[in-house]
């Protein structure tokens, strides 16, 4: 046994290190122009980062919630005068540019926080700092591990971009500096116990994303910056009011995450709908998403980063913190239904997009609903299908992201219409998109695992809520296999074997895509191990005794398949050899390497197209649709919060 | 020992008797028509003769994912008569189908290409209501494993009448069976020439078709969950319902995709949406 | 064992015939002649038929079409030319555009004359291409064991 007074120390330290360090890089790479060194840095940053979260998640296993306070006075303090710098220079770029929407809601969130310290300024300084579980561990993992190797990529992607724009002013190094920027902040984020603290890290995130989206300068990037910037000031309005509505009410002592929660729905439940809401804006959630797709402006890395590890995880992090508190209430009910509403219509509004990037963005939209609902629903089992959500979610999401960035800059274009035939010329980066891709949406992968536990787990919810979130997962499922697969199918409709045009990809871009890939398959294989060892104690401890969850023999026969599904291709890909290759059917007509003979002796491309629909599922009525039937629900959640309040 | 038996009998088994069935269908759909129809053996002759022709292919991609379509379908198969977890089944089942739809897509044929396509819609179309259906079946037995559905006492039908009607619409759908046999159908002079399955050649063809019989089975045993108090019950209701199959086969004209798929979603949510939405108040 | 001759699946093409030996053939489907007695079905699809049947003779427009669809049937594999068109050309063989029978561009394993054929004849043809169809199976098989 290690002293446990040292493992407290070490175990602090650790964090604060996650926290600080990548600062270290931020800061170095701001003033460095030499791409050469920038590469060193960025990786013995990203490696160090990832390993230190590596070594937490370590640690954490098999250990209970603890909490630190940190032994340095003046950090709250500092934080505010941060808080109102980063409010001054909103400010200032917002008055440039005429967006006086924004500067309103950052002086509102500015004289909200400012009245909580205020208010509360005597009393805080008993909540303890940090938290670290094994939720804030995985994390950690999530964020160290995937945010370092988009890092490592975007060294190669950001060379590439660069080339191919070559008007755009050439400003990577302030743009490596937020990407670590932004990893510290998440890591501050996750680890805070403390509700100021974590405002004030939710804040540096949005600032992040508000710098990386408008990296490209174009009009249309720093439109899209500002709506992602207003979006989550709005929803953000309502973390501070949770603060306030908590200093108020149940005292300061409270302020802390796990004081928060431990004192039951009586207390908790109305600043957990609030920061729920702000989590809501950050994770994209209806009727805020068109924040997220407007994000894809930006170079390829940063929609990886905010899809995967970063931004969208942190609000759908908080609402997952606060599941023991709702679970059983209707007001978790109502977020719930949030986050369902935007499920089905993310995923319907999936379908009807050919832009590769936009379909990832509806479907993290989606995939965050579900999130959002599991969270909602709050029992035990929804909160483990929640974190093994965020798992998944975060490793095929980025690989593909990384992977449609590499085919992009290869082939020119993220339509998935040009993408038709990609495993002949790309093989290799072709079967990584379609390992991501499985891995969103196919049985043994882990998507669909906790697809499975989300079902369970709405199956016993409150009903009819329970029901109407079945309903709409069953419909919203179903939409998300076509989508998906008829991506896929698109990928596999090869021509001819012609040359491979993979050797151009930069060492960083393969190393961050194996790896990635890697993960897809060995987390899957790791869920068992992962539940037992990780989530079972995690959710012991926020429930106390649970029931037994997704049974072990289940979960084996998951890994059997898993097994079949990567040994048999490659087997068989040898043996099934055709004896005569035969040319496609097309009525008589000759077709070779996809021309086929017309009339006259004339050659012509045989085109083939997928169905979108856009009639069926129109991304414009979808999302109007959406929004309004959310914003309703918002405004229920707000009129119990007021009649309760006044109560 | 006992489950491997069950499992080897359950592979042997469940072809022979969905291959029995089709037969059977396949009589008593020309007695419809006033023909004789082929021998009940007919569907394992078939299937025997494309295992003895040349293998060919497009590529080798097609026929491993069309090994994957008929592992997987089997896999599906030995989950559920083996007690498993209905929505791991499910599951199952539906990646077996995506690997036919890549396949179809894999071979770059224009007909296949839209017989995939078709095969998604129908996909998208029947997935809701069979989550609806397990989810049913918890509702009513307080448990999702198959074997606890199978011995449960009373009769599920009883307390899921939308479920099931809304199911054997949707049957139409799985079985390939007019008005909605959108992606592929049995008769012949389709505009489709055999949408998903036009590239498949020999034993290719005659994995799919095996994988057929085994879903065949499967969605027939589905179909009996609903009676699983009754032994006889159950048998008379399956057979019923796939005669009304074979007479909505042979009465009505296929229908486009769109009113396919509407009417799909429409049934499926007001009867089988409903149903549970019920029951859950009750 | 000799599945192949208990189900024969046929590919009707036709090449260019004046459409009285189609209809005849399309008459063996029906309730009278009912072929799926035999185990014989119309496919529409050279990749899943075991029998090629031409009705009418070869103009220049679709020598190519025969070719390739004779070549996209897997083997053993037989043809089978319905009607005097297919075996010679019959009354359109002086057409300017018309090559001759199907034997111009493929090997025809059965010819079945008539103008039009009668479905009987037709049948009759089959069963006889049944016949040539387990004989190319057994070479097949041989020529395989031998590889
Ligand atoms: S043989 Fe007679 S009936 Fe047949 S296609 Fe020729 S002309 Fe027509």
């Amino acid at each position: 046994m290690i002293d446990t007074n040292l493992l407290s120390v070490m175990y602090m330290e650790l964090l604060l290190f996650l926290i600080l360090f990548p600062l270290i890089p931020a800061i170095m790479l701001y003033y460095l122009w030499s791409e050469n060194i920038r590469g060193i840095v960025v990786t013995i940053g990203a490696g160090l980062t990832a390993l230190g979260s590596i070594l937490l998640l370590a640690i954490t296993t098999g250990q209970n919630q603890s909490f630190f306070t940190v032994p340095v006075s003046g950090i709250a303090i500092l934080m505010l005068i941060l808080e109102i710098l980063i409010a001054g220079y909103l400010v200032i770029v917002s008055l440039k540019a005429k967006q006086y929407l924004v500067i309103g809601f950052v002086l509102l969130q500015l004289i909200l926080i400012g009245a909580a310290e205020w208010t509360g300024l005597q009393g805080h300084a008993e909540t303890p700092d940090l938290i670290i579980d094994q939720f804030s561990a995985i994390m950690a993992v999530i964020i160290g591990v995937i945010g370092g190797l988009i890092c490592i990529y975007a060294l190669g992607y950001m060379r590439e971009y660069q080339k191919h724009h070559p008007d755009l002013f050439d400003q990577r190094p302030r743009f490596f500096a937020v990407l670590f920027l932004f990893l510290s902040a998440m890591f501050g984020l996750v680890f805070s116990n403390n509700l100021i603290w974590m405002y004030f890290f939710w804040e540096v995130t949005t600032l992040c994303s508000f710098l990386l989206i408008r990296y490209p300068e174009t009009s249309e990037a720093i439109s899209n910056a500002f709506r992602a910037l207003l979006y989550n000031l709005i929803g953000g309005a309502c973390f501070p009011l949770a603060i306030l509505f908590i200093i108020l009410t149940g005292g300061p002592e409270n302020l802390g995450l796990g004081s928060l929660i431990a004192a039951g729905p009586a207390v908790a439940l109305i600043p957990a709908c609030l920061i729920a809401i702000a989590g809501c804006a950050k994770s994209a959630q209806l009727p805020f998403s068109s924040w997220l797709v407007g994000a894809m402006v930006a170079p390829t890395p940063v929609s990886a980063l905010l899809h995967s590890s970063t931004m969208v995880k942190a609000g759908v992090y908080v609402i997952a913190r606060f599941a023991p508190v709702f679970e059983g209430q209707i007001l978790g009910m109502l977020i719930a239904l949030i986050g369902g509403v935007t499920f089905l219509v993310a995923s319907c509004i999936a379908v009807s997009q050919s832009n590769a990037k936009k379909v990832l963005a509806y479907s993290t939209i989606a995939n965050l609903g579900l999130i959002v609902a599991c969270a909602g629903v709050g029992t035990p089992e929804a909160l483990w299908a929640a974190i093994f959500l965020i798992i998944f979610h975060a490793i095929s999401k980025s690989l593909l992201f990384l992977s449609v960035g590499t085919v992009e800059h290869r082939i020119g274009s993220r339509d998935i219409e040009d993408m038709t035939g990609l495993a002949g010329p790309m093989p290799r980066v072709g079967l990584m998109m379609l390992i991501g891709i499985a891995g969103m949406f196919l049985a043994p992968f882990g998507m669909l695992i906790s697809k499975w536990a989300s079902i369970h787990a709405f199956s016993q919810a409150v009903p009819p809520f329970g029901m109407i979130l079945i309903i709409i997962l069953a419909y919203g499922s179903a939409v998300t296999v076509f989508f998906w697969a008829k991506w896929m199918g698109k990928l596999l409709e090869v021509r001819k074997w012609e040359e491979s045009i993979e050797f151009a990809i930069s060492k960083a871009e393969w190393v961050a895509l194996i790896i990635l890939t890697a993960l897809t398959i060995i987390a899957c294989f790791g869920i068992a191990p992962i539940s037992t060892y990780l989530l079972e104690p995690l959710l012991v401890s926020m429930y106390g005794p649970i029931s037994p969850l997704i049974s072990q023999s289940n979960m084996m026969i998951m890994v059997l398949m898993l097994a079949l599904i990567v040994v048999l291709p490659m087997m068989l890909m040898k043996i099934f050899v055709p004896k005569r290759n035969l040319k496609r059917y097309m009525g008589g007509v000759t077709v070779e390497n996809g021309l086929m003979e017309g009339s006259l002796g004339m050659k012509r491309e045989v085109s083939l197209g997928n169905l979108y629909f856009e009639d069926l599922f129109p991304e414009a009525g979808l999302s109007r649709y959406g929004s309004a039937f959310t914003i309703v629900l918002i405004a229920m959640v707000a009129l119990v919060i007021l009649v309760w309040g006044a109560i | 020992m006992n489950t491997i038996l069950a499992a080897v009998a359950f592979l042997i088994v469940a072809p022979v008797i969905g291959g029995l069935i089709s037969g059977v269908d396949r009589i008593i759909t020309a007695r419809m028509q006033g023909r004789v129809g082929p021998p009940v053996l007919q569907p394992f002759l078939d299937i025997a003769k494309l295992f003895e022709k040349e293998k060919v292919g497009v590529w080798q991609a097609p026929v491993v994912l069309i090994f994957l379509h008929l592992a997987f379908m089997v896999v599906t198969g030995l989950i559920f008569f083996g007690g498993g977890d209905l929505l791991l089944a499910i599951f199952a089942l539906t990646l077996s189908e995506v690997f036919l739809i890549l396949a179809a897509y894999s071979t770059r044929s224009p007909y296949a290409h839209v017989g995939a396509g078709r095969e998604l819609i129908q996909l998208m179309a029947v997935e809701p209501v069979i989550i609806i259906t397990a989810v049913g079946f918890y509702m009513v037995t307080g448990s999702f494993a198959a074997s606890d559905i199978f011995s449960f006492a009373g009769l599920p039908i009883l307390l899921l009448p939308g479920v099931f009607l809304s199911m054997v619409c949707i049957l139409t759908f799985k079985l390939r069976k007019s008005p909605f046999d959108l992606s592929s159908s049995h008769h012949a002079h389709q505009e489709l020439v055999k949408g998903v399955m036009t590239e498949f050649s020999g034993s290719t063809l005659g994995m799919v078709e095996i994988a057929h019989l085994y879903e065949l089975v499967i969605l027939l045993g589905l179909m009996y969950l609903f009676f699983a108090g009754n032994l006889l019950l159950g048998l008379v209701a399956v057979v019923i319902v796939y005669l009304l199959e074979i007479l909505a086969d042979n009465s009505t004209s296929r229908v486009r995709w769109l009113p396919a798929l509407r009417a799909a979603w429409v049934i499926t949510l007001v009867l089988g949406g409903g149903n549970i939405i019920i029951l859950s108040m009750l | 064992m000799a599945y192949l001759s208990k189900s024969p699946w046929i590919l009707h093409y036709d090449a260019s015939s004046c459409n009285g030996c189609d209809i005849e053939i399309l008459a063996c489907l029906t309730p009278r002649y009912d072929v799926e007695r035999f185990g014989i079905l119309n496919t529409g699809n050279p990749k899943h038929a075991d029998i090629l049947v031409i009705t009418g003779g070869v103009n220049e427009q679709n020598r190519s079409v025969i070719k390739n669809l004779y070549d996209q049937m897997p083997n053993p594999k037989v043809v089978v030319g319905v009607g005097v068109c297919a075996c010679t050309g019959g009354v359109f063989r002086e057409c300017y555009n018309i090559a001759g029978g199907v034997g111009e561009v493929i090997p025809v394993d059965v010819w079945i004359p008539g103008c039009s054929v009668r479905p009987e004849q037709i049948i009759d043809g089959i069963v006889k291409a049944i016949g040539i169809l387990e004989q190319k199976r057994t070479e097949m098989e041989r020529a395989e064991a031998a590889a």
